[in-house]
């Protein structure tokens, strides 16, 4: 049956065809209507095992959202959809009112401004903190220009300020290598700064931190929502309970429940799902 | 300290003492050995012979394709099992030139066709064969074949993902191909027997130990130039991004580089500069045959790369001249043992000196300090 779908969906008479209706290459994000990210029905299965099923979630502008989910809740497979890593089965996920996720690679998703923090540190172990941050820097990415790019005062500053924020101005010129696990962490954060996302996706931002660093990103991560939207994945509840204002709990692919933190918990089939363990 | 200073030639010689002591070594070899070929008699101890000039200019084109594989292997993890196939087709651009410019000297006289097709009884010249009697058309197809060989062959693989050692087997495909390919008497590059026989480059007799000492010092310069255009490379921002893709390469791909761009591009130049090696290796060894294509040489190439040093381009250099001494003294004092040799020399290398020579180099000066 499989083997016709292209051809029914070539005779569907409802329907624009993807070549008349071109993936812009460098669209402009449009949040008019207060929403960041749409995600609508996506559904992903791994060798028969629906990673993802018919998930359906919204993300307003400017928001600060926790996704909390036991293991194997597709909470990371989410992440994977919306920077492209992963293409879905169905379903679609837009950025923005115009920016079709599903038809850009991974390279254009994160230029049209989504930044991702994954659940291990992965930095460029063999460059210094600086190059790091260079590396990671908002602006143009073409084989050419990166030729002789150089960076110019604003740039530097730019990244000074970052080397503040994020505590590493002593260690610029060490290797990303030699850093602690927490201040991987940080570097990876100050990257993600540096790219100037719209939306940033944090996979488990305080894993391996000490409580003073937890607090500290906690104060960073709820500066940064208003003019960026967040959208952080962690285990952490104490975590979650100090900056959320929404938070969304996954469940076998989908959601199965959405609010404060509060109603969340009092929620019964939350309380179910997370049988035993201090919700 | 500035970070990044604004001339090109601070950026290619800053913090690195071993660029600038392989410049100086480089330019005296350059100077030097012509001197001494010129200047003492041959009966003087101090006389190079034109047997050792071409040898050592042989070296220094060899020198140049490891240059060009350290450039993809050592900065970006690419690692090609196929690069002499651009060095053999840069080869066999110039050697195509050499063919035209024997003209009515050769052994059939024919003034349009090279004898083996005379041979082959072909009466005109394919068309391929045509503008390449004009120098600076040889000189562009130097680049331009292994060049956009490289371009479609990179852009399939790029595209595709192809990484690690599934690339290394189909470039050895790719090369292998490529010998059988021009084995083949209609494809009309001499099969066999390859171009051979050639009088004069340029209107220079080959013959001459003058066109001879032109050539070295041709060779010379073209491998300071080389390592000097990868250093500026590797030095810029660009070079930061591939050995980061090196590193990492879905991490690159997050913070919105293609990946695939910049592999696309520096496995094109890599390739064009090894054509421009194989184009300089050619009048110097008088030959060109599917030989060069076969894929051991490529493998050569690499552990050329390997005993030098990996990631820092002159010990590419190095490795490619200590390697080929050691072959052409052991090919003369005990050929068979040459292919032994070679092999216990690559298992060493990666056992003891992963570094190759330049990381031995460095650990014991790390060790007086």
């Amino acid at each position: 049956m499989s083997m016709l779908k292209p051809l029914r969906d070539f005779t569907e008479r409802d329907r624009v065809f993807d070549m008349v209706n071109p993936a812009l290459r460098s669209p402009k994000l449009d949040v008019s209507h207060g929403t960041v990210l749409y995600l609508e029905d996506i559904s992903v299965s791994f060798d028969g095992f629906r990673a993802l099923n018919d998930l359906t979630l919204y993300i307003q502008a400017g928001e600060l959202r926790c996704i909390i989910g036991p293991n194997g809740a597709g909470k990371t497979t989410m992440m994977d959809v919306i920077t492209g890593k992963t293409r879905p089965d169905s379903g679609s996920a837009f950025f923005g009112q115009t920016i079709d996720l599903l038809r850009l690679s991974e390279p254009d998703i994160a230029q049209a401004g989504i930044g991702r923090k994954f659940q291990s540190p992965t930095v460029f172990e063999q460059h210094t903190v600086f190059e790091n941050l260079e590396l990671s820097m908002a602006g143009p990415r073409g084989v050419w220009a990166m030729l002789y790019a150089k960076l110019n005062a604003e740039q530097r500053k730019k990244i000074d300020s970052v080397l503040e924020l994020t505590g590493l101005q002593d260690l610029r010129f060490s290797l990303a290598g030699s850093l602690s696990h927490g201040q991987k962490q940080w570097l990876e954060i100050g990257m993600l700064l540096m790219q100037e996302p719209a939306l940033l996706l944090v996979d488990e931002p305080v894993a391996g931190m000490t409580p003073q660093e937890t607090e500290r990103t906690a104060e960073l991560l709820v500066s940064l929502a208003g003019e960026r939207s967040v959208v952080v994945v962690e285990h952490d509840m104490e975590f979650v309970r100090s900056i959320a204002r929404t938070v969304t709990v996954l469940h076998e692919g989908s959601v199965l429940a959405e609010g404060t933190m509060d109603q969340v918990q009092s929620n019964p089939k939350v309380v179910e799902v997370y049988l035993g363990e201090q919700v | 300290m500035t970070l990044q200073d604004h001339s090109a030639i601070s950026r290619v010689m800053r913090s690195d003492r071993g660029i600038k002591w392989f410049v100086g070594l480089l330019l005296a070899a350059a100077v030097l050995l012509p001197l001494g070929h010129l200047l003492f008699p041959p009966e003087s101890s101090l006389h190079v012979s034109t047997y050792t000039l071409g040898l050592v200019g042989k070296y220094m084109t060899y020198a140049l394709l490891a240059v060009s594989i350290d450039l993809i292997w050592g900065y970006c993890g690419i690692l090609s099992l196929g690069h002499t196939a651009f060095f053999a087709l840069g080869g066999y651009a110039m050697g195509m030139y050499l063919m035209r410019q024997i003209g009515t000297r050769g052994v059939y006289g024919d003034p349009l066709l090279p004898d083996f097709m005379v041979f082959l009884n072909w009466d005109s010249l394919p068309w391929y064969w045509h503008g390449f009697d004009m120098f600076w058309f040889a000189a562009v197809m130097v680049v331009l074949a292994p060049g956009l060989l490289a371009l479609v062959f990179g852009w399939f693989a790029f595209q595709s993902r192809v990484v690690g050692v599934y690339f290394s087997i189909i470039t050895q495909a790719l090369t292998f191909a490529l010998l059988l390919a021009f084995f083949r008497n209609e494809m009309g590059f001499g099969g066999n027997n390859g171009l051979t026989d050639f009088k004069e480059l340029l209107g220079f007799d080959l013959q001459a130990s003058s066109t001879r000492v032109g050539l070295y010092v041709t060779s010379a310069l073209a491998l300071l130039a080389g390592v000097l255009v990868c250093r500026w490379i590797v030095a810029s921002r660009f070079g930061r991004i591939i050995a980061a893709i090196r590193d990492s390469e879905s991490r690159t791909r997050f913070i919105g580089y293609r990946v695939e761009h910049y592999k696309l591009w520096l496995f094109c130049f890599s390739a064009m500069l090894a054509g421009i090696a194989g184009a300089l290796y050619v009048p110097q060894v008088g030959i060109i045959n599917p030989g060069e294509f076969a894929p051991i040489n490529s493998i050569e190439a690499v552990v050329w790369v390997a005993v030098g040093g990996r990631g820092t381009l002159y010990g590419a250099v190095v490795g490619a001249i200590l390697v080929n001494y050691a072959k052409s003294y052991f090919t003369m004092a005990w050929p068979e043992a040459w292919l032994y040799a070679l092999g216990v020399l690559f298992v060493l290398v990666t056992l003891f000196l992963p570094k190759g020579v330049l990381g031995l180099v460095q650990r014991f000066k790390r060790a007086e300090s």
